[in-house]
């Protein structure tokens, strides 16, 4: 578990993707797990179905789904002690949408309705009054934001948000990005995601690791790293067709009307 | 064939004649203009003017209706096809494709109520189109992950097809409820079907499942049992190894695989015909027991009867479209011969002329571009996707060429997320060539997926390189074209 030794396993688990899987963020997974087999390291990527125990990993992927599924996934992962052990034993956790928000206190169902989140995570998420939030969302990291091995910031965030609850942060929970064109968590703060020790929540879809390689491999960093200390530092790849996409999405924000006039004609939250 | 009856026209109220004929008009000057077909401009205009066109234009009329997320265009064609053919009758349809109320009213427009309309319609119109026109009957396909930054959640959509089928009284046109021909082999059809008064059920097959695992009834968890639900082309469930999600313990079907056909009464028919194939572990809600079903190659009907699906159309999924068409057109057929040996001569009828249906609105055509054969295959969700790689395997050669084309326009959904849902995995070993508008986004879910690919932004220029690439190697191989939406009428405007 989460060990230093790079001649380990490394295993990743992406939760539910029968569930949560709607949104494409089971790629997410797929990132992490080609990252760090292309830098030679022994990887497992584990689809962890529902109905069945879940399986022991360094890093849990949990993506974005409709309503009912995320309800059932909530209860389904509260019941299941394995994955309270693994947060105790410093598991590294990324959160996506639905995912983001049930690692949070609580989240609203398709009534608006709460229900209790696993609490990993100090959010806590309501149904929002405005129109839904979909479009292109770009952010900037925030010097709360988690810092690389290098103790630098991550490059702008960059993905794709669809969701209509509006997430609000506690003192435990720090924002990763600030929002630069989009809606993000959508309390009024302009804050986009959260995180602390070693779970991270976010809106983005794309998936959010294949259009930011750099978090995915701070993720990656975390799980090598001993729990409380600074991610391992990883050689890099050659990433110039992310980040070719990186650059055309960038600029592409300016002219994603469509997107903005949804958001616009419901007036601000 | 199907023709757009302009002679005798209906005698139609003042309101409704004045929007009839200004629809009419704008078509006339939209493709006078070389603006299209026009038919959703001029169907808009009428409705604008007249916004119980729709309702008057089916009143009295046979309406037969399509919808589902994947396979809609061209089962509406089939069904069209055996109508015409079976009854030497004139039947309207929206082929182009214009599947909202806009256009139905253009479809309808300028025939006579005699004249059956064969009607596309969008997932989610599906209620208000069926209030309008009090349909006859009502073909449900299938319900799957598509654009979903625009159109609704599946479980949604499943509510609102339920709500629609189970209330047929809200029908403006009044009238008997509809016959409801639905896809037994998904759950999302099942649930929003079970509502309706009477179902015909279809064993069609559906390979995608990933949106069908929680159970939309009761939100418990959905188990599919694949065990002699092998037909010859069934490969879908043992395919788990690409990226997406992985089959559940894929279990060897018993010698059903399709070796004897003739048999397959005896093998396999268990989970054809009957309950079984998949429930809900919670409520119980499982796979209905079907009037026919899709039995590899063959359409069998529970008398016993087995008619080949030996059609023009490539892919077990327009095996499952034609199956659903020839049930449908069965009973859409004259005064709707319901059951016994009528019904099942009418599904024979239907199959022979749905066999006859060669290309969809330039789906699945061929072209020739500098000698080479290239085919035009229309990809718009995951499940269409997977449902096209297995047409691609059922070639059996790698060695042609794919050329792989995204775009995120309005109508194709502004999300590249569902790259990572398309188990590009199986492309491994092909020639590759990714473009379209979003061609970054393809290359990049490529590269993950271990397929080599090349880049080129002119999908045109993309289909030469293919050509050119495999000018050595594969000389003769045809290149095969998978475009989204808007990516697909791109190429096919410009080829």
């Amino acid at each position: 578990m989460s060990s230093v030794d790079r001649n380990a396993m490394l295993t990743i688990a992406v939760i539910f993707p029968d569930l949560l899987g709607t949104y494409g963020d089971g790629g997410n997974g797929l990132v992490l797990a080609r990252r760090a087999s292309w830098r030679g390291m022994d990887t497992e990527l584990i689809q962890a179905d529902s109905g069945r125990p879940l399986p022991t990993a360094d890093l849990y992927c949990i993506g974005g789904g409709e309503d009912g599924p995320q309800v059932r996934a909530a209860e389904a992962l509260r019941a299941d002690r394995s994955f309270g052990r693994a947060m105790e034993q410093g598991s590294v956790v990324l959160g996506v949408c639905a995912g983001y928000q049930l690692l949070g206190h609580s989240f609203p169902d398709r009534d608006g309705r709460p229900h209790d989140g696993l609490g990993v995570l100090d959010v806590t998420t309501a149904k929002g009054g405005g129109p839904r939030a979909v479009g292109e969302l770009l952010a900037s990291v925030t010097a709360d934001a988690p810092r690389l091995p290098s103790g630098r910031l991550l490059p702008l965030l960059t993905g794709f948000e669809n969701h209509s609850a509006r997430t609000t942060l506690g003192q435990d929970a720090k924002a990763v990005a600030r929002v630069v064109r989009g809606v993000g968590n959508g309390a009024g703060d302009r804050t986009e995601g959260a995180w602390s020790d070693r779970v991270l929540g976010t809106y983005l879809h794309g998936p959010v690791l294949a259009r930011n390689p750099a978090l995915a491999d701070l993720l990656l960093g975390w799980a090598l790293a001993t729990p409380g200390s600074a991610p391992v530092a990883l050689e890099p790849l050659d990433d110039r067709d992310q980040e070719e996409l990186r650059g055309e999405r960038l600029a592409s924000v300016g002219r994603t009307r469509p997107a903005l006039l949804i958001r616009r004609r419901g007036g601000r939250r | 064939m199907i023709v757009d009856s302009r002679s005798d026209r209906q005698v139609l109220p003042v309101r409704a004649a004045v929007a009839a004929e200004a629809v009419t008009m704008s078509n006339r000057l939209s493709r006078a203009l070389g603006r299209g077909s026009g038919t959703v401009v001029g169907g808009r205009i009428g409705l604008a003017i007249d916004p119980r066109l729709l309702v008057t234009l089916a009143e009295g009329r046979r309406v037969a209706l399509v919808t589902g997320t994947n396979g809609k265009t061209t089962t509406t064609r089939m069904l069209a096809t055996a109508l015409a053919a079976s009854e030497g009758l004139l039947v309207v349809s929206n082929h182009t494709g214009a599947n909202m109320p806009a256009g139905h009213v253009a479809a309808m427009v300028g025939s006579t109520r005699e004249v059956p309309a064969v009607l596309e319609v969008d997932e989610g119109y599906l209620g208000r189109v069926m209030a309008d026109t009090g349909p006859r009957t009502v073909v449900l396909l299938n319900l799957s992950r598509d654009q979903l930054d625009r159109i609704s959640e599946v479980r949604m959509l499943a509510d609102r097809w339920r709500e629609a089928l189970g209330s047929p009284g809200r029908t403006t046109a009044g009238g008997s409820p509809p016959a409801v021909v639905a896809n037994a082999d998904d759950p999302m059809v099942v649930y929003a079907a079970s509502a309706a008064a009477g179902v015909h059920w279809v064993g069609a097959g559906q390979a995608w499942r990933n949106d069908a695992v929680g159970c939309p009834s009761c939100g418990g968890r959905i188990v599919f049992d694949d065990t002699g639900r092998k037909g010859p082309d069934g490969a879908n469930g043992a395919d788990g190894a690409d990226g997406a999600i992985g089959a559940d313990g894929a279990d060897p079907a018993d010698g059903a695989d399709g070796s004897d056909p003739a048999d397959g009464a005896q093998a396999g028919q268990g989970g054809h015909g009957g309950h079984g194939g998949w429930s809900c572990e919670r409520c119980g809600l499982s796979r209905p027991r079907c009037v026919a079903w899709v039995d590899g190659s063959v359409l069998a009907l529970a008398d016993g009867s087995r008619y080949s699906l030996d059609i023009g159309l490539p892919g077990q999924f327009n095996r499952s479209n034609a199956a659903m068409a020839a049930v449908a057109a069965a009973l859409t057929e004259g005064e709707g011969a319901q059951d016994g040996l009528g019904w099942s001569r009418g599904v024979s009828r239907a199959v022979d002329h749905i066999a006859r249906v060669r290309e969809v609105a330039g789906r699945f055509s061929h072209v020739s571009r500098r000698g080479r054969a290239v085919r035009l295959l229309l990809a718009k969700n995951p499940a269409g996707w997977t449902a096209i790689f297995d047409l691609l395997d059922e070639g059996g050669q790698t060695c042609e060429p794919v050329v792989l084309s995204v775009n995120a326009r309005i109508a194709d959904g502004l999300d590249t997320s569902w790259l990572w849902d398309v188990p590009f995995e199986r492309l491994a070993g092909r020639v590759a060539l990714a473009t379209g508008d979003r061609r970054l986004d393809l290359a990049v879910r490529l590269r993950y997926a271990g397929v080599e690919c090349t880049v080129v932004a002119d999908p045109v220029a993309a289909i030469d390189r293919a050509i050119d690439c495999t000018q050595q190697t594969a000389p003769h191989a045809a290149i095969d074209f998978l475009g989204n939406y808007t990516a697909f009428a791109d190429m096919r405007s410009r080829l």
